[in-house]
Order: structure tokens, then sequence, then C-alpha cells
């Protein structure tokens, strides 16, 4: 059966403030989704999108398939325990940055850890909007909100290297507005074995309107972002004439046909290189000096978690005589009273 | 000098050392021949959370209490008639626990001026300062005999000089006349991959089996004759691995596979310890990053179709707080264990309470009933697991299931059941397609909803923490919201129906009727039979169901003149029972001191009232 992008809208109706960058995120999941289940073999009821609590944690009422409204940070977890007893399901679990970084970290990083075969939906506003504009993990150093009246004096978390910190098998990252780099990676996301971190740079329009837009507006964002694909020279730019080479152990952007740098002197991205070396370099790319990786940025194979439960399970199966209950009740010691 | 063989029906001894001196082992091993042996016996293993504390000190001491009884042995004993005490400071700690005319094994070589004082005695004679009847001591340098014994082993001095606990088991074999052949066995097993250890310690029980005989001190010894069981095959079981294996036999009734999704934590970590072994059975038993973790897991699990469990004690079930609320708002079959341990906060983590009860039944936001049951023994573990799965699937809601420490950790023989004897679970899975289902659309009777699995198709929905109304769509309609809270607590109380009627054990009705709850069954029981030769009638109500209740409750407190509520707490089943059942007053005993009751106690309680 082929299905088409209305087959995953639900009948709710979808309740986020107009202007919001989580309804091209819906949009975006919703136009991948029929393109996935053809070349990956999935039909409709095999999906379940598991949540936390946030405005983006809203979206498993607005996907017409499975779906778990959990409780506030707990969503990877809840995914986990979903995947683990159904591994034939796909698994898509969706938060924000304050759901998966803040009250959920620990939950985010293990399930990475894990490499549960998940994917991971990470709409970072930098703001905490539910709760009407509050800092985030990802806020900026020193940014002003109702919480940080005089600015906030805390670090942010980047949200790739935590994933490659956690030894994380796949990170992409993409932006609200642009749905045809982000429909593109959920197929990436979905044909990753293992947990598949996608961050997508969102607007919240209420509480952190812009906070992307340095990177985002149309009439820069090729000059400030890097859209990355496997086997592909890092070329970015309305002429995409730079490019990223290693300089020592550094990145550096330069300028094809200055310098007598040509087109071959341009780094070809690996995604698939387990050495997360580069790629924790391109996920802290930042204005001004660099422009923003996006993109499937790691991509590496690993065994999941789920395979190795199953091929544990089979491997002791095999070898144990306890195949009932009934055996299990009289292994070991027993005696019989006559 | 021959000595006499002197019949007893029942016997306690209570085995205690250093943390590090082997001492559980010891008692499982003294237990495991008194099984064997036919006898019916009730272990106590009462250790300190720390696993090895400064040596020689009183918070290192391991106490591992077993009664062993030709009769019903319900509980491991109020106080001990032998005690084997490896250093001084086991002796102060445990002299207490010991009958007057108790037989006391005291290890000589440990008592050293510096292990004396450092036990906490204020004079270098620690006999005369507990007032100990030295015509009762055994006072046998048992290091000493032990290194004699290994010399030619081959073994070094600090493996040798850890044998020490088999040659003070030898010498209480000795005195209670039982065979050393099932221990030698258990070595054979044990050490299969080093056999010079197994016959170190083959020697060493001999030796010290020998050296009680030789040493012509102890003029009776003792014979406990096998208990008159019901036929059948008999194993030893704990409370913590009944309740994983109630688990896993639910699963096979059932068809749904296990899930446990847990974190360790004292004295909860047994069962899933045991459920991570039983992959041979399909368990999938998941070690999450937090308690938090392990219900959630747990609860994502059982929206997939599985019979899914999380396992803890107190301070972990208050991390779950908030997702147990989630599984009530999802209307998701899970179960919840909390082997309740001394609380508030951190407390005494390895002693046993049942202080939990108000944290199980109310410890949630907003209004959020929860079906409560409590297993009464070890070995009653298994069915109170397999009933808390039954009635969670099949009407749809999550049970917790309260034990203890003292059952966690303590066991009994219990009587092998067969599977084919336990009742079919029928869990009300939607077929695919069925378009009649909606969410929480509910089943006339148990008044429950239905289990729609992801991976069917046509069945496809929503659930979550959000209030929904029948259909499963979001809703904060203020009259929606009051329904389905009075629906999720029919549900509830529905259960009534569905559990046995509460039974009294001894006097039907009259003077006093004592209440109990969960693990103190042994020790009511025993009380109760006691008492049941006086000329007053006492009756024990001993509750598996806190919530709901029985629907016979009232009918039996009608019955009798006094009612007592028993428990190790400062009275929360007594403040339950005053809200369900106000009409009635209840006198109060309770005990917090991460002990279970003395049968004593109970019978001064109940004697006050009359």
């Amino acid at each position: 059966m082929k299905y088409t992008a209305q087959d995953f809208k639900s009948d709710q109706e979808v309740k986020w403030c107009p202007g919001c960058g989580d309804y091209s995120i819906l949009a975006a999941v919703q136009r991948a989704f029929p393109e996935i289940c053809e070349t990956l073999g999935y039909k409709k009821e095999q999906f379940v999108f598991v949540s936390g609590i946030g405005c983006a944690s809203r979206f498993p009422y607005y996907m017409d398939t499975y779906g778990f409204h959990g409780i506030h940070g707990r969503a990877a977890a809840i995914a986990t325990g979903v995947k683990v007893a159904n591994p034939s399901l796909t698994v898509w679990q969706i938060s924000g940055d304050g759901d998966a970084l803040a009250i959920g970290g620990n939950h985010f990083i293990h399930a990475i850890r894990r490499n549960i075969d998940i994917n991971i939906l990470l709409h970072n506003n930098q703001i905490y909007g539910l709760t009407k504009g509050q800092y985030s993990p990802t806020s900026k150093l020193g940014k002003v909100t109702k919480t940080s009246p005089y600015g906030t004096v805390e670090h942010p978390f980047n949200p790739g290297e935590l994933v490659l910190g956690a030894r994380g098998t796949f990170f992409a990252r993409s932006i609200d507005v642009d749905m045809k780099l982000t429909a593109e990676i959920m197929l990436a996301s979905a044909t990753h074995d293992g947990t598949a971190v996608t961050e997508i740079l969102q607007n919240c329009v209420i509480f952190n309107d812009g906070a992307h837009t340095a990177i985002t507006q149309k009439a820069v964002r090729d000059d400030r972002t890097i859209i990355l694909r496997h086997g592909e020279p890092m070329t970015f730019g309305i002429n995409r004439d730079k490019g990223l080479v290693l300089d020592g152990l550094q990145l550096k952007v330069v300028r094809i046909g200055e310098k007598g740098i040509t087109k071959k002197d341009i780094l070809v991205h690996n995604a698939e290189e387990p050495n997360p070396g580069v790629h924790m370099m391109l996920v802290n790319m930042q204005q001004p000096d660099f422009p923003v990786a996006l993109g499937v940025i790691r991509a590496v194979r690993d065994k999941t978690y789920d395979d190795n439960v199953r091929d544990q399970v089979l491997r002791v199966q095999t070898l144990s005589d306890i195949k009932t209950v009934d055996d299990l009740l009289h292994s070991g010691t027993t005696w019989e009273i006559r | 000098m021959l000595h006499k063989i002197i019949d007893v029906t029942e016997v306690t001894i209570r085995f205690s050392g250093d943390s590090g001196d082997g001492m559980q082992l010891t008692g499982t091993l003294f237990t495991d021949v008194a099984a064997v042996l036919g006898n019916d016996f009730s272990t106590f293993p009462d250790f300190p959370a720390e696993i090895r504390a400064p040596q020689d000190t009183v918070s290192g001491v391991s106490g591992f209490q077993v009664r062993i009884g030709s009769n019903d042995v319900r509980t491991p004993g109020d106080f001990c008639d032998v005690l084997v005490a490896m250093n001084p400071a086991a002796l102060f700690a445990n002299a207490k626990w010991a009958k007057p005319t108790a037989t006391v094994i005291l290890n000589a070589d440990a008592f050293e001026e510096k292990n004396i004082k450092r036990a906490g005695f204020t004079t270098d004679d620690p006999i005369k300062e507990l007032n100990i009847d030295d015509r009762t001591i055994i006072f046998a340098p048992i290091t000493t005999l032990t290194k004699e014994s290994l010399k030619d082993s081959g073994l070094d001095m600090k493996t040798i000089v850890r044998s020490k606990n088999m040659f003070a088991l030898g010498i209480c074999f000795f005195l209670f006349n039982r065979p050393l052949q099932p221990t030698f066995n258990y070595f054979e097993r044990k050490f299969a991959k080093k056999p010079e250890l197994i016959a170190a310690n083959n020697k060493v029980l001999q030796d010290g089996f020998n050296y009680a005989e030789n040493i012509h001190a102890i003029q009776n010894t003792y014979n406990v004759k096998p208990a008159k069981q019901t036929k059948g095959v008999y194993r030893n079981i704990n409370g913590n691995q009944a309740t994983a294996w109630g688990f896993i036999a639910a699963s096979e009734k059932s068809g749904r596979p296990l899930f446990c999704g847990s974190y360790p934590i004292t004295p909860a970590t047994g069962i899933l310890e045991e459920l991570a072994l039983r992959k041979d059975l399909g368990v999938k038993t998941l070690q999450c990053e937090d308690e938090i973790a392990g219900i959630c897991t747990a609860l994502g699990a059982a929206y997939a179709g599985s019979l899914a469990v999380t396992t803890t004690s107190g301070p972990g079930l208050s991390l779950k707080s908030e997702a147990l609320g989630l599984a009530v708002m999802t209307e998701l079959p899970l179960v919840v264990v909390d082997v309740q341990r001394s609380g508030p906060s951190t407390g005494i983590p390895t002693k046993t309470e049942q202080s939990d009860l108000s944290q199980a039944l109310y410890g949630r936001n907003g209004e959020c009933p929860i079906l409560v049951m409590a297993a009464r023994s070890p070995s009653h573990c298994f069915d109170t697991a397999f009933w808390a799965a039954k009635l969670a699937m099949e009407h749809m809601m999550p049970v917790m299931l309260l034990s203890e420490g003292f059952l966690g950790n303590g066991s009994e023989p219990w009587r092998i059941p067969k599977m084919k004897d336990y009742p079919a679970i029928v869990p009300p899975v939607v077929p695919a397609n069925d378009t009649d289902y909606f969410p929480f659309i509910r089943d006339a009777e148990r008044l429950s909803r239905r289990w729609a699995l992801p991976g069917t198709p046509g069945l496809m929905h929503r659930v979550g923490g959000l209030e929904k109304n029948n259909k499963g769509s979001v809703s904060s309609d203020p009259l929606v919201h009051e329904q389905m809270i009075h629906e999720r607590a029919a549900k509830v109380a529905k259960v009534a129906d569905y559990i046995p009627p509460l039974k009294v054990v001894g006097a039907q009705d009259g003077d006093v009727l004592v209440v109990g709850w969960g693990g103190t069954f042994g020790h009511l029981y025993t009380a109760v039979q006691h008492m049941q030769a006086g000329k007053k009638s006492i009756g024990l109500a001993h509750f598996d169901y806190i919530n709901p209740l029985p629907k016979n409750t009232a009918d039996v407190f009608r019955r009798f003149k006094n009612i007592i509520v028993c428990e190790l707490n400062n009275g929360q089943f007594a403040a339950h029972l005053r809200d369900k059942h106000q009409v009635f007053f209840y006198h109060q005993f309770n005990k917090i001191q991460g002990q279970p009751f003395m049968v004593s106690e109970i019978v001064t309680a109940v004697r006050k009232l009359l």
C-alpha cells in the first residue's frame, strides 16, 4: 500500500501558536513518512511516537500513528521500553531542549549509550515555551529571560557534542524552515540502526522569536550554513565556492579559487567514520567564523541494544534445559515428602 | 562419655560474625540440610548495609537466624537456642537474642583484648559482662583449629582463615545430629572448577564436627524430626525469588512477554537479578539509569504489549510516583513491587518495615487510587506476584505489590505447585481493525478499557498524561475530568468482586480480632494459635488486599469485641481502616525498629486488651 502525507495526519486540531516552527517540522515528518514506508517496507501501524512534556511533545496527538504522550523528561525511557518490548516497531521520540537535555538529560545520554534503535527529534528553540519563557539548557550565555532577568550565567549544551560524548552513532541537524532537508534527514534517521538524534533548530515565535534567524534567513542561509552529505565535498555559499579544509588539527573555511585552493583540496564528508574527531569539530562550528553544519553529520554502524538483547536470549535459550515455568520451579535442589 | 540425644520439636539457631565471616552462607547451608531432612523452617537474614564495615565492630555484624522444626514453623523464632558468635562484636550485638539457656558457640581466637574493646565491652570479660551462664558456652579456638586442619592443603593463609565458618557449621551439625553429605554435595557443585577447595571445605566441616564430638563439652545433642508436611516435591525459596518466578508464571499463562525495567536497590535487587537469569524463558530485563527510567521503560513495554514490571524499595518508589500516576492515567497494566525497608529517606536500608503503605496508597498527585496488595510469607510472594500480574492485565491498571525486606531475603520450604493448577490470564487485547475500538471505552463488568497493541492494523490511538474523554481525545472539559476520575476509581473498587473474602484464623468471633497485613503473618499466626489454648476467643484476620479491601471486611470486624491492628509502622493500615470502615474502634500495636515482630510481644499486646 502506498501512503500519502495525509495518511499520517490525525483528526486532532493542531494547537501550536501561529507561526511556530513546530508546524513545519510536523509537515516535514508527515511528508517524509510515505517515502520511509516505501523504502523500508514499514506499515503505518508499526510507527509509535513517544514524547515528554513541552510544546513539541504534543506532536504524537497530531500523527495518525500509535502514540504515547509521557511525562516531563521521560520520553527516551518510555520509547526505550516500547522498542525493547517489540523491536519490530519503529519508534520516534519527540522532545524539546528542556525535555531532552534538562529534566530528561539522564535518559537521553543513556539511550544513546545503549544505542537503542529509536529516532529522537530534538526540537531546539533555546527556550521554555510551555511555561512561558524561561531559559533552557541550550539558551545562549547571557540570555535574558523571565528567570534570568539579568542574563543567564550558565553555559549551554551543544546537543551534538553531548550526543558524540555519549558515543552516539547518529547525529543530524536541520532547521525548521527547510522542510526538504528535514524530510531527507528523517529517511536517513529511519534507515539508521541505533539511536538516531536529529536536532532541529526551531523558532519559538512567542518567547524566543528569531533565535536562529541569523543562520536560517533565506538571504544568508547558504553562506552561514553548510549542508553535509556523506561522500560529498564540504562546500557551501550562494555560489558554492566556499569550503572546509583541515589546517593542522583545526577546520578552516577557504574560498575555492583563492590562494591556489581547488575543489579537490576541500574535505569530503565521511559520516561513517567511527572516530568522532572531525564530527566533533563539525557539530561545534559556529557563526561568525564557521557555517553551522546541517545534514547528517554522523551515521556509524554498530550493533544496537535490541539486536544484542535478541541475540543473547536466543543464545541462552539454546543452552538452557529450562523451557517452561514447571521446569524452572523444579530446577536446583528439591526434595520429596511422601 | 556418650552424649544424650534429645528430641525437640523446634529449635532456633543464630549465626553471627563479621560481614566478611560468611555467616549468610553458613546459615543458608544449615537451612539447606534442614530442608533435605524434611524439617519445616523459616529464615531471617539480618545484616548491615555496609558490605565490609570496619572489622570487629558492632556495625559490621551480620546475622542469620533460622528456626527449624518438626511442627508447623511460621517464624524464624523470637530468641535463639544456639548462638554462634565469631567475634566479640557479634556476641555483643546478638547476646540479647539468645535465650538464657542457649548454647553459645564462640570463636575463642577472636576474643583478644583489642577486639573485646572494639566491640564495646567495658571490661575484659564479655561473658561476665553479659551475664551469660558459662556452663552453656563452647569456647572453641575456631581460627587456630581451622589453620591446623588445613595446614597441608596448600591453600594460602587468607583462604584457610576464610574457611573457619565451615568449622563452626561442623560444630552445629554435630549439635543437631545432621549428616554432612548434603553440604559435601554443595561444595562439589560450587567448586566444580576448583577441586582443592572441595577437599579443603569438606575437611574443615568434618573436623569441626569431630571437634565437637571429641571435646566432650557437649552433653546433649538434639534431634529435630521431619515435619509432617503435605506430600509433594519441595524446594527452599526466598521472597525475591518467588516474586520473580510468580511474574514469569503469569507471563507464561497470559502469553504476554515479561519485561522488567529496574534499578538496583536494597532489598529489592534480588528480583531483578533473578529475572535477569531467565533469558531462557524469554524474560527481558533492563537495568536502567535510574528508578524513573525503571518504571518508564516498563510503562513503554506495557503500551507495546508486555507484562511489565518494575521493582524497587521505598526511596525508589518515591522517585517512581509521577510515572505511576501516568500508569493510572493511561490505564496500562503494570506491576510495581516495593520491597519495603526502614525509612524515611535512606533509613536503615537492610532492615525490614511496613512503612510504605501510605505512600503506596496515596503517594501521587491528583485523584489517583491504585490496587495495593501484600505478600504474607516468602513463598506467598509467588502467588501474590501471579495475582498482581493477572489483575493488572485483566483489569488494565497498575498494581502495587508490597513485599518487605523480611520476606525478600527470608526463606522457607515451598511445596512446588503445578502450573496447570493456576487460572488462565486473559488480557483484553483488541483484535485488528476493530472499528468499535476507542481507547477509554470500558468493559461493562470490570469497567476496564481494552489493550490495543502497537503493530496491530487499524487501532492507531494516542495515550498520555493529559485528561481524555472515553474516545481518547484530549479534553479539559470539567465534567469529563470528573467523570473520568470516577470511572478510574470505580474500576479499582470493582476489583473487590474478583478477590477472595477475608478469612479468620482461630476463633471466628469473640473477644479480640488481631488484624495484620503483609509479612507479619507468620508472627501473628503463631501468636494467635498460641492463644487459642486460653479461655478468651481470639481470631486473626490477615489482609492480602489493602485496596480495595475484601467485601466482607466489616462483617468480620463486627463479630469481635476488640480489634487490634498490628503492623511494623506507626499505624498506617489502622488509619486506612479508620477511613474505610469508620464505625469500628481500632487498637494498635506498632513496632518501628527495623525488626520483625516477636511472637511474645504480640501475645502481650493482645492480653492487655483482655
